[in-house]
């Protein structure tokens, strides 16, 4: 390869998406979608179930072609140089793919051959893996019987076996313990640091809040991309309310009634496990209104504070804002 | 013993893999009455799928004692299946039927009557955000679909009790908290008792009683208000502007008990809130490091969790490795 190529390669955009469109019979899993990620990026890829990520993803890795629009990854088509692609990116399925009937050893083994790793390769990737899995004593042990959240750590080893420069995570943390979540997305990091382009779907949004670069997709159709910071401003409908009652589902139930009386402009009240978050047009202004309402019905406030959305808050403001439109 | 809707006394569960033996169950008890809300949290691999299995009879138990409504584990697990809701972790849903088809056929296994399934089958389609595709079939679902798809098929005939593990992997945050509403109305309408494992903290924290389970034991069981009260000291919350300087300068601060990460904001806990931050807010400042509004939140059940599997893991290998436990610089 000739210097000049070379530059050039290395320049070259990870992710490019144009335009990508994909129908099944009269149905658009997603629906002319544009976008790109750049090198060393953690791209988060957001939204609700059925909103087309893994449809994407699918196309991005040449597994279904595009109805039409375009993919690239590193530079190659992925409809017509899938090969290509495939040697350049490391794939994590939302559906377990890894062999039941082989141990976890074999499993790497297995992903790492497939890659083309030398022997002497494989013997040091597999004890990098067995350690970063947290799978250490149970190399032998059949796949099969690990528990879900173990395998889950397994497979996003056997991914990542052959170091490659874009990697696409589809749920990468669902079934895994608070702890190795944490685990992981420390390892994202760290191959991002090191130059790896990161696309990643999830469903925790305190995850979400880790990515450098956001893209929300709906019902097929990109719906916002920007960064978590810059999508706070901008799709948030209203300011927060966190509150702490004695009650929360009694709480949320009297505020749900007082949204539908319009008592109180709220847009919207979750429960966030113990805790309240209620959006209101102003916090400042609706703050005393609330906490009168919960009294008057013998709940006791804890506290009621004005704080920065989360990215939860967001995507719950922004799917609601989209069935309201419908 | 009647009084239980599920009991599990002394309850073992030994896989023999090769040569050695894995203890997935190690001597646990439990007791969930009728109408509770029970989650069973913890680590990967400790044990939560495995026990819900053995009560429900799927699989054989080592030694102990286990029922459900008074129906034994291993003797009765007919009479189990006709009146317990199960949703496995890895479910699968028979792939050639359509979504409506699945639900008859759930609905034609447990004899629910037409009219029954008429009026309850729009419902949980509904719920299932699956009305539109009805005639979709199971197999071309997205994988949060067909979670709900099979949510929606354990709710059809009407249990008494729900058993389910990991209801919500791959269901995005809105539906989740339109299954939990939905579990919150059937418990209020008819007392449903459910039991479920999962690895979302608010979710256990929306349980009557959460059990702790660590290596196949139970080390904790109690009301999320009490778990929490367990772990000392408050929590301070803020997001800095260099994330790993600022973890490694809270971590090696005094008076400082713990520091846990929490997306980009740091969770920071200490004994003396009054003490502490002006202290944690001068040094951040020092090295130059800035942040949003530094502020006391409430325990939750996610840092709860993480503190006490830490500690855990620590008196394990304190007690493995013959050594003095070291004291806690704790200023409550
Ligand atoms: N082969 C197929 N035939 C018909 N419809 C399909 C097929 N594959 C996907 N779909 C539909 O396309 C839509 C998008 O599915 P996709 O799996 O991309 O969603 P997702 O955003 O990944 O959702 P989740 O969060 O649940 O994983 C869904 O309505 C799904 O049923
Ligand atoms: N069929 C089996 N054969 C051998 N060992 C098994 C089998 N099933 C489970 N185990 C082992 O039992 C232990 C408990 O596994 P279990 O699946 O119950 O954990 P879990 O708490 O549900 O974990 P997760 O949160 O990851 O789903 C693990 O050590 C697991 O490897
Ligand atoms: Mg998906
Ligand atoms: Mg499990």
């Amino acid at each position: 390869m000739s210097a000049e190529l070379f530059v050039t390669q290395s320049q070259v955009t990870p992710i490019l998406v144009q335009n990508l469109t994909r129908r099944f019979g009269a149905f658009t899993a997603v629906d002319d979608v544009s976008f790109s990620v750049q090198a060393g990026e953690v791209f988060g890829w957001l939204g609700p179930n059925g909103a087309g990520k893994t449809t994407t993803i699918r196309m991005l890795l040449g597994l279904i072609k595009p109805s039409s629009g375009s993919a690239f990854v590193s530079g190659f088509n992925s409809a017509t140089q899938t090969k290509l692609v495939h040697a350049h990116v490391g794939y994590m399925s939302q559906q377990f793919t890894l062999y039941n009937d082989l141990t976890a050893m074999q499993n790497i083994r297995f992903y790492g051959g497939v890659h083309g790793l030398s022997s002497d390769e494989l013997r040091q990737r597999i004890s990098e893996i067995i350690q970063m899995a947290g799978l250490v004593g149970r190399e032998n042990t059949l796949t099969g019987s690990l528990s879900g959240g173990w395998k889950q750590r397994l497979a996003l080893g056997c991914a990542i076996v052959h170091h490659p420069k874009v990697v696409f995570l589809d749920e990468p943390t669902a079934g895994v313990d608070p702890i190795s979540r944490r685990q992981f997305w420390e390892l994202i990091y760290q191959m991002a640091k090191d130059g790896v382009t990161v696309l990643v779907t999830t469903h925790y949004m305190d995850e979400a809040e880790l990515c450098q670069r956001v893209g929300f997709i709906s019902a097929g159709r990109l719906v916002a991309l920007d960064s978590v910071s810059q999508l706070k401003l901008t799709q948030m409908r209203g300011q927060v309310l966190e509150i702490n009652v004695s009650d929360p589902e009694k709480a949320v139930r009297i505020l749900k009634a007082a949204q539908q009386s319009h008592q109180v402009p709220l847009d919207e009240v979750a429960l966030y496990g113990a805790q309240i978050h209620a959006v209101v047009p102003d916090a400042q202004e609706y703050n005393d209104a609330i906490q009168r309402l919960l009294t008057q019905d013998n709940i006791r406030v804890n506290s009621i504070e004005w704080i920065a959305p989360t990215l939860e808050d967001v995507f719950i403001s922004s799917v609601k804002a989209r069935v309201d439109a419908n | 013993m009647n009084q239980f809707a599920i009991s599990a006394t002394n309850l073992v569960k030994e896989f023999k893999a090769n040569k050695h033996v894995v203890t997935a169950i190690n001597g646990l008890s439990l007791q969930v009455a009728p109408g509770e809300t029970y989650g069973l949290i913890g680590p990967d691999g400790a044990g939560k799928t495995t026990t819900t299995r053995v009560i429900l009879g799927l699989l054989s138990r080592t030694s102990g004692e286990s029922s459900v409504l008074g129906f034994d584990s291993m003797n009765d697990m007919y009479e189990i299946r006709k009146r317990v809701g199960y949703i496995a972790q890895q479910f699968s849903l028979p792939p050639p039927l359509t979504v409506m088809e699945n639900m008859l056929f759930f609905a034609g296994i447990h004899s629910v009557s037409s009219e029954q399934q008429k009026k309850r089958i729009p419902e949980l389609l509904a719920f299932a955000g699956l009305s539109e595709f009805m005639n979709r079939l199971a197999g071309k679902l997205s994988g949060g679909m067909k979670k709900k798809l099979a949510l929606a098929c354990s709710l059809i005939h009407e249990p008494q009790v729900v058993m389910l593990d990991e209801p919500t992997l791959g269901v995005d945050p809105v539906s989740r908290r339109e299954f939990w509403n939905l579990l919150g109305n059937l418990r209020a309408e008819r007392g449903l008792t459910i039991f479920v494992c999962t690895h979302y903290m608010d979710e256990a924290e929306r349980c009557t009683r959460v059990g702790l389970m660590y290596e196949g034991k139970l080390i904790v069981d109690d009301s999320p208000a009490n778990i929490k009260r367990i772990i000392p000291g408050h929590v301070l919350e803020f997001m800095p502007s260099d994330f790993a300087a600022a973890r490694k300068l809270c971590n090696e601060m005094d008076g400082v008990l713990e520091v846990q990460t929490y997306g980009d904001k740091l969770h920071v806990f200490v004994g003396d809130v009054a003490k502490r931050k002006p202290q944690i807010e001068a040094a951040l400042a020092s090295q130059g490091i800035t942040h949003d509004n530094l502020r006391e939140i409430e325990v939750r059940m996610e840092e709860a969790f993480i503190s006490l599997i830490r500690r855990q893991k620590e008196s394990v290998e304190q007690d493995g490795m013959l050594t003095q436990k070291s004291e806690m610089s704790g200023e409550i």
